[in-house]
């Protein structure tokens, strides 16, 4: 497709138990600043039997037409039918641009659908532009570990674009949105399934998802043994908040994978970061590329994590941190 | 029944070189290759090549392992040698252009891969640690026409099935399809292993097979960028850190504690 006359921008939404997942709802409002200054439309494909109830809901954030895949075969997430349903709906609306959230199920689905519909993706970007002579997309990604940033555009049609979640704020939802609201049903069946999910087993970690936390408490490799981070629960229960750690904490054993934070972990956007003994490596930081306000307790002046953070204090954290906990808990009794 | 493995590996910038050494060649849009630092493998494909090595250790097994790229360091990719694979395959681009495009990368090893002869499995890494983009396996998927499971922790291989625990970030998943397929693999697998000093032996006499796209019967002009590098930039952190200090360290922390409830952050 070297020629596109459509108006459309297709936004590739995701549910969850609560609606629209974080991230579409991210998708909405970053997709109705560019309709809105390129004159296009914003669409977007909701999944699944519970779209059309959450349908309305789009409409709410921003999107002026919603396209209602309500086939159940579609209720969880199943690589091989979201890609062929995903592909037929790109077929049929021949969008300009299609954009998708960097999650889960969004790396597995981004790459392969630019490859059915013969384009590039431009994959984890963290801030997208209109170039004002061309109105083509520029996608700006971290590269080298976040180390150096790239900007990247298409050459061809759709221009596909993934997202980092919690990279932009969403928008504040307007019940009194007008929009349309369209059933496709695209021709999809078991035998397309080539990857079956045998099991799946959820690790809750705490009270707080670490996901939406407001606060995090993080500690790294410099904690040393698993018995440090019980001091990183206990801080993190007094904010009110999750505790996380670096891969290296998690490499070593000392906590489950599920409180990694990082490029191959989690992505948080608290309003307060505190990381102990955390040096900030830049596959880190690509984890909490959302935190309002960071603040390191690390021994080492030079780490990088002081680059970053807000507030610091430079010295051992077996020193710092109790008089740092024992003052938090005089300030919040 | 001999399985024959292809393994994906990458020649990366050491990804834990200090941050200032990550420069900018002045004038281009090109990464500048550090002085003085060899490259290494990029970290999930030891992973990878680790995971095709423990099924090597558990029945007959053929392990390939291919690599696309600029300049090899032999040093570098023949580290898979040493770790027991049995065959390397090197195809020498005349461009650098493994980087941001990952549809030209695909092309290029999935047509490799055909190449190669018969395989029952092509495991890669998750993602790249230079340029990151997590998509040429997936890419190559389509290409092949192949079943594709991303983020295992454990692969398992028994008859034409396979058996992948992946690791998710609020759990894991067991997932099963047939082979051939392809799998990326996440650090979680564990360490990769050490070369042995037969396999440094093996390594140093065994001479890569050495291809280039037009081997492969790509020219030129199939090799179109569906993407365009417009510039790089090194990011500025606008952060001003105000470092509390006190008599000792516990003074210190206590201050901290009582900047963060100054300024209502807790």
């Amino acid at each position: 497709m070297e020629i596109n006359n459509s108006k459309l921008i297709l936004i590739l939404g995701e549910l969850d138990d609560q609606g629209l997942s974080s991230s579409t709802v991210e998708l909405l409002s970053i997709g109705r600043t560019l309709a809105d200054s390129t004159g296009k439309s914003l669409s977007i494909a909701l999944l699944g039997s519970m779209a059309q109830k959450i349908a309305k809901q789009a409409i709410a954030y921003g999107a002026d037409f919603v396209y209602v895949l309500s086939n159940p075969l579609l209720d969880s997430f199943q690589i091989d039918l979201s890609l062929s349903a995903l592909d037929q709906l790109s077929e049929k609306l021949n969008p300009e641009i299609i954009l998708l959230a960097k999650t889960l199920s969004g790396r597995d689905l981004g790459p392969r659908l630019a490859a059915r519909l013969e384009v590039g993706l431009i994959q984890d970007c963290v801030k997208i532009e209109l170039d004002p002579s061309t109105e083509k997309i520029i996608g700006h990604r971290p590269v080298f570990g976040g180390n150096i940033m790239a900007t990247v555009t298409s050459t061809k049609f759709p221009q596909m674009v993934s997202l980092r979640p919690k990279s932009s704020s969403p928008l504040e939802p307007d019940g009194t949105r007008q929009g349309t609201i369209e059933q496709f049903r695209p021709s999809i069946n078991v035998s397309q399934i080539k990857t079956r999910i045998i099991q799946s087993i959820k690790e809750e970690n705490n009270e707080v998802r670490l996901e939406d936390a407001k606060v995090v408490v993080a500690g790294g490799r410099g904690l040393g043994n698993s018995d440090s981070f019980k001091d990183i629960q206990l801080l993190a229960k007094l904010l009110g908040g999750a505790p996380g750690a670096s891969r290296a904490a998690v490499d070593a054993g000392w906590v489950p994978h599920i409180w990694q934070i990082g490029l191959t972990g989690k992505t948080i956007s608290p309003d307060l970061y505190i990381t102990i003994a955390i040096s900030g490596a830049s596959q880190h930081m690509a984890g909490c590329y959302g935190a309002k306000v960071i603040v390191a307790i690390n021994k080492d002046s030079n780490a990088p994590i002081f680059k970053d953070a807000q507030f610091g204090v430079v010295g051992n954290w077996q020193e710092v941190l109790p008089a740092f906990i024992d003052t938090i808990h005089e300030l919040t009794d | 029944m001999l399985l024959n493995i292809i393994v994906l590996i990458k020649q990366v910038i050491d990804p834990d070189i200090p941050t200032a050494e990550f420069k900018i060649e002045p004038g281009t849009s090109e990464v500048a290759t550090p002085f003085n630092i060899p490259p290494v493998i990029n970290g999930f494909d030891e992973n990878a090549l680790e995971a095709a090595l423990r099924i090597k250790d558990s029945q007959e097994t053929t392990v390939t392992a291919l690599s696309l790229g600029k300049y090899f360091s032999m040093d570098v990719v023949k580290k898979s040698l040493s770790m027991g694979v049995d065959n390397l395959i090197l195809i020498e681009d005349s461009q650098d252009r493994s980087g941001f495009d990952s549809s030209i990368t695909a092309k290029i090893l999935s047509t490799a891969i055909k190449k190669a002869g018969n395989f029952d499995l092509v495991l890669a890494g998750r993602q790249a640690s230079d340029w990151d983009n997590a998509q040429v396996p997936q890419i190559i998927s389509e290409h092949l026409g192949l079943p594709c499971v991303t983020l295992a922790k454990s692969i398992d291989i028994t008859n034409n099935n396979v058996t992948v625990e992946r690791q998710l970030p609020n759990g894991t998943e067991i997932v099963q399809t047939s082979l051939p397929a392809i799998i990326t693999v996440s650090n979680e697998l564990g360490q990769p292993r050490y070369p042995t000093l037969r396999g440094i032996m093996f390594a140093a006499r065994k001479e890569p097979i050495v291809w280039t796209p037009q081997d492969l019967g790509l020219s030129e002009s199939t090799l179109t960028s569906q993407l365009q590098l417009t510039d790089l930039y090194i990011p500025t952190s606008s952060t001003e850190c105000e470092i509390m200090t006190g008599q000792d360290a516990a003074a210190a922390g206590r201050n901290l504690a009582l900047k963060l409830r100054k300024e209502k952050l807790i």
